[in-house]
C-alpha cells in the first residue's frame, strides 16, 4: 500500500476517533477529498519543478504513533531556547508534553490546538480563523484533514507578551518511520505583540516526515516576529506550509534559518489585507552533502501603501541544492507598493546546485518593485586581501560567508537567538568565530 | 632582511618578473619606480604570496628562509605587509572586527594568547589618532563605501595596527589628496625603525618627497634596469622613464 492509500484509509480510522463540532468535520472532510484528487505533488507540478518527493514518499511511515514516550528536561534542553524565560508548547511524536510545556491561559491563550478544537469556548474563534488562510493545495490539505494536535495561540488586543513562545516538536524514533502533521493557529489580535519561535528536531536516525502548517492572522497594528530554526538531523525531512494574514498597518517578520535536514521545504505565504502593512522574509540557508532546501514564498498585495522584504542568503557545499522561488504579486488596487526581493547564492563546490527564480506579477502602475539574484563563488581578492593580512584561508572563508549572511541575522529582535544561529553558522563552515560582527 | 635572487614569475604561460635581484636591509626603505605594466604590482603579490603567480626561478628568502611555500597568511605572520593598491571591500566585516582577527590569528601562529580588549581599545586608539582616523569610521564595513583616500589611510592603520617587519606600499600614493598624503607618509615615518623595513611601490616621486628611500630602483620589463639614490627619483620626475628604456635597449 503507498502511503497515499494508508493515508486516505487511516483517515476514516482518524475521523471515527475524534469528536469534533461539524464545521471542523467539514472542513478536514473537503480537504482529504481535495488530497485524494489531487495526491502529492510531483516534479510536474511548476511548484515542484526543482523538488521530488519520490524517494521520501517510499518510507512505511508510521501516521499515528502508537506508544508514547516520554523525555526528561535535560535531554532536550540543548534544542530549546532556554537561557531567556519563555512559554514553551512542546510536542513528543505528536503528542503533547505537558511535562516539558510552559502554557498559560492567563490573560491569553498559549495552548493546544486539540483543546482548541474540542472546547466549545473557542469555537468561535475555531470557525472565525481556522483553514480560513491555508490553501487546498495537496499537502495542506492532508494536514488539514488530519488536524488534531498542535499550538494555539490567541492573544487579545492590547497585548504585549513579553516572553517569547517555543513551538517545539521532537521525535523519538519509536517507529522505525514517523510521519507527523502538526497544526499550529495563531491570532494576533490589534496592537498586540507577540514572538515565537519554531523549532523540529528528531532524536535519532530513523526517518521523520513532518508536514506542518501555521496559520497566523495579524490584526490591525499587529507585531508578530517568527522565528524557524531548521536544524534537524540528516534523516528528518519537513515540509513546512505557513500561512500569513495581515490587515492594516501589521507589521509581520519571519526568519527561516536553514541548516540541517535531509530534504526542506517552506512554503511561505504572506496575504496583505489592509494598508500600510509591512511583511518581511528572511533566510540563511547553509547546507552541505546531499541536503536539499528549497524556498517558496509568495507575497500577495492586495491594498495599497504597503511594503515587503525578502532577502535570501544561501551557501552551498557538497552535493547539496538549493532552490529558491519568490513570487510577488501586485493587485491593480495595490498602488505605491514597494516590494523587494534578494536571493544571494555562494557555491562552495562544484557539485552543489541552486534553481533560483523570481516571480513578478505586478498589476498596479504605481509600485517600486525590485528583485534580484546572484550565485557566485567566495571573492578571491577578498580571500587574498584578508590571508595577507594574516587570517588563514578557512578563517577568512568562514568570515567572508558569515558576513554574507550577517544582513539577514541584523533584524534577528532576539539576542540569544542571534547568539545560537551566529554559533550555529560558525559551526557549520568549521571554525570558531569569537566575535559578533 | 629580504633577499631576493634571480626571480622570474609570472600567470599562467605568461612571464611577468624575468630575473629580478633586490637585497632589503633592516632600517632602509626602499622605492621601486617603473613605468605601467613593468611588473611592480607583480613583484609585491608575489612576496606576498598571491597564489595565481608561479615562480619559475630564482628564490626569495625572509630573513634567511625560502618563504616560496608559505601561504599567504604564514608570510603575514612572519611579519610581511602588502598595503594594497586596491584595497578590497569587505561587506559586514567592520574595520575594527578585522583588525582584531588579523592581529590575534598572527598571535596564534605565534603561540601567544588573544591581546586583552583593554590592550586592543588602547592600540586601536593610539593607532586610529596617528593617522587621524575618526573612531566612528572604524565602526564601519570595511572598505565598503571608503574614499580612494580613506581606504589607503585605512591600509596604513592597518599596518600601524599590525607592525610588520617589511612593509611594501603598493602605489599608496594613488588617489590621495595631499593633505592625506602627509598623513600617510607621516604615519610610514612613525612606524619605520632600525628592525624594519619599507618598499615603497610608486610611479610618481611625490610620496618620496615625505618617505624618502635609500635606494630606489627602475623596473622595466620585468628587470630592475637600474638603481640609485633618492636623485634617481627626481631625475625620473623631471625625464620620465623614456630615457631610461632607451638606455636599456641600446
Amino acid at each position: 500500500m503507498d502511503l497515499k492509500e494508508k493515508l486516505l484509509s487511516s483517515f476514516l480510522v482518524f475521523e471515527n476517533q475524534t469528536e469534533i463540532d461539524s464545521y471542523v468535520s467539514d472542513v478536514r472532510n473537503d480537504a482529504i477529498k481535495a488530497f485524494e484528487e489531487k495526491g502529492f505533488p510531483t516534479k510536474r507540478d511548476e511548484a515542484w519543478k526543482y523538488t521530488s518527493l519520490n524517494k521520501l514518499l517510499k518510507e512505511d511511515y508510521s501516521v499515528f504513533p502508537k506508544q508514547e514516550n516520554a523525555l526528561e528536561y535535560r535531554e532536550v534542553k540543548k534544542y530549546l531556547i532556554h537561557e531567556i524565560d519563555t512559554y514553551k508548547i512542546v510536542f513528543i511524536d505528536g503528542k503533547y508534553s505537558s511535562h516539558l510545556s510552559e502554557t498559560t491561559h492567563d490573560g491569553m491563550d498559549v495552548c493546544l490546538m486539540s483543546a482548541a478544537l474540542n472546547k466549545p469556548k473557542y469555537r468561535l474563534v475555531i470557525e472565525n480563523y481556522f483553514n480560513k488562510a491555508a490553501t487546498d493545495d495537496s499537502l495542506t490539505s492532508l494536514n488539514t484533514a488530519f488536524s488534531k494536535e498542535g499550538a494555539y495561540i490567541n492573544i487579545p488586543k492590547g497585548k504585549i507578551v513579553e516572553k517569547p513562545i517555543q513551538i517545539i516538536h521532537f521525535s523519538t524514533g519509536n517507529e522505525s518511520a514517523t510521519m507527523l502533521q502538526p497544526r499550529n493557529l495563531i491570532v494576533v489580535d490589534e496592537n498586540s505583540h507577540v514572538q515565537i519561535i519554531e523549532r523540529h528536531q528528531s532524536l535519532t536516525s530513523n526517518p521523520v516526515l513532518t508536514n506542518s502548517v501555521t496559520e497566523i492572522f495579524a490584526k490591525k497594528r499587529a507585531i508578530v516576529d517568527y522565528y524557524k530554526i531548521q536544524n534537524d538531523t540528516i534523516d528528518a525531512s519537513l515540509i513546512d506550509n505557513t500561512f500569513i494574514k495581515q490587515k492594516q498597518e501589521s507589521i509581520v517578520s519571519v526568519h527561516t534559518f536553514s541548516f540541517g535536514g535531509k530534504l526542506t521545504r517552506n512554503n511561505l505565504n504572506f496575504y496583505q489585507e489592509g494598508e500600510r502593512i509591512d511583511s518581511t522574509l528572511k533566510g540563511v540557508t547553509i547546507i552541505g552533502n546531499k541536503q536539499h532546501v528549497d524556498h517558496n514564498t509568495l507575497v500577495h498585495h492586495i491594498e495599497p501603501n504597503c511594503e515587503s522584504h525578502q532577502d535570501y542568503k544561501g551557501i552551498f557545499n557538497d552535493n547539496a541544492t538549493g532552490v529558491f522561488n519568490g513570487k510577488v504579486v501586485v493587485e491593480k488596487e495595490a498602488q505605491k507598493t514597494n516590494a523587494f526581493q534578494a536571493n544571494n547564492n555562494i557555491l562552495i563546490s562544484d557539485k552543489a546546485t541552486i534553481n533560483t527564480k523570481p516571480q513578478l506579477e505586478i498589476f498596479a502602475d504605481d509600485v517600486k518593485c525590485s528583485h534580484g539574484c546572484t550565485i557566485g563563488q567566495l571573492d578571491e581578492s577578498a580571500l587574498f586581501y584578508m590571508r595577507s593580512r594574516g587570517i588563514p584561508e578557512k578563517e577568512a572563508k568562514a568570515l567572508l560567508m558569515y558576513a554574507f549572511s550577517n544582513n539577514v541575522l541584523s533584524s534577528v529582535k532576539i539576542p540569544e537567538i542571534k547568539r545560537r544561529i551566529t554559533k550555529i553558522i560558525a559551526n557549520q563552515l568549521g571554525v570558531d568565530i569569537g566575535f559578533d560582527l | 632582511m629580504l633577499k631576493i635572487e634571480n626571480l622570474h614569475a609570472g600567470v599562467e604561460d605568461k612571464s611577468i618578473l624575468k630575473g629580478i635581484n633586490l637585497e632589503v636591509k633592516p632600517g632602509e626603505v626602499h622605492a621601486i619606480m617603473g613605468p605601467n605594466g613593468s611588473g611592480k604590482s607583480t613583484l609585491s603579490s608575489v612576496i606576498a604570496g598571491k597564489e595565481e603567480y608561479e615562480v619559475s626561478e630564482g628564490s626569495i628568502l625572509f630573513e634567511g628562509e625560502d618563504i616560496e611555500e608559505l601561504a599567504a597568511e604564514e608570510r603575514a605572520h612572519k611579519g610581511i605587509f602588502l598595503s594594497f593598491q586596491y584595497p578590497v571591500e569587505i561587506p559586514g566585516v567592520s574595520v575594527t572586527n578585522f583588525v582584531k582577527t588579523a592581529i590575534n590569528e598572527t598571535r596564534k601562529a605565534q603561540g601567544l594568547e588573544d591581546m586583552p580588549a583593554k590592550d586592543m581599545l588602547k592600540l586601536i586608539r593610539e593607532k586610529s589618532d596617528l593617522l587621524e582616523i575618526d573612531r566612528k569610521f572604524l565602526s564601519r564595513s570595511l572598505n565598503e563605501g571608503f574614499s580612494g583616500g580613506e581606504k589607503k589611510r585605512n591600509e596604513i592603520f592597518q599596518m600601524a595596527m599590525l607592525d610588520p617587519k617589511l612593509a611594501i606600499l603598493d602605489e599608496t600614493d594613488s588617489g590621495l589628496d595631499i593633505d592625506a598624503l602627509r598623513i600617510v607618509a607621516n604615519g610610514v615615518n612613525k612606524l619605520k625603525g632600525e628592525n624594519n623595513a619599507v618598499i615603497v611601490i610608486t610611479h610618481y616621486q611625490r610620496l618620496l618627497d615625505h618617505i624618502v628611500p635609500d635606494f630606489v630602483h627602475v623596473l622595466h620589463n620585468g628587470r630592475i634596469v637600474k638603481s640609485g639614490t633618492k636623485e634617481l627619483a627626481h631625475e625620473l620626475e623631471e625625464k620620465g622613464y623614456d630615457w631610461i628604456k632607451e638606455e636599456v635597449n641600446a
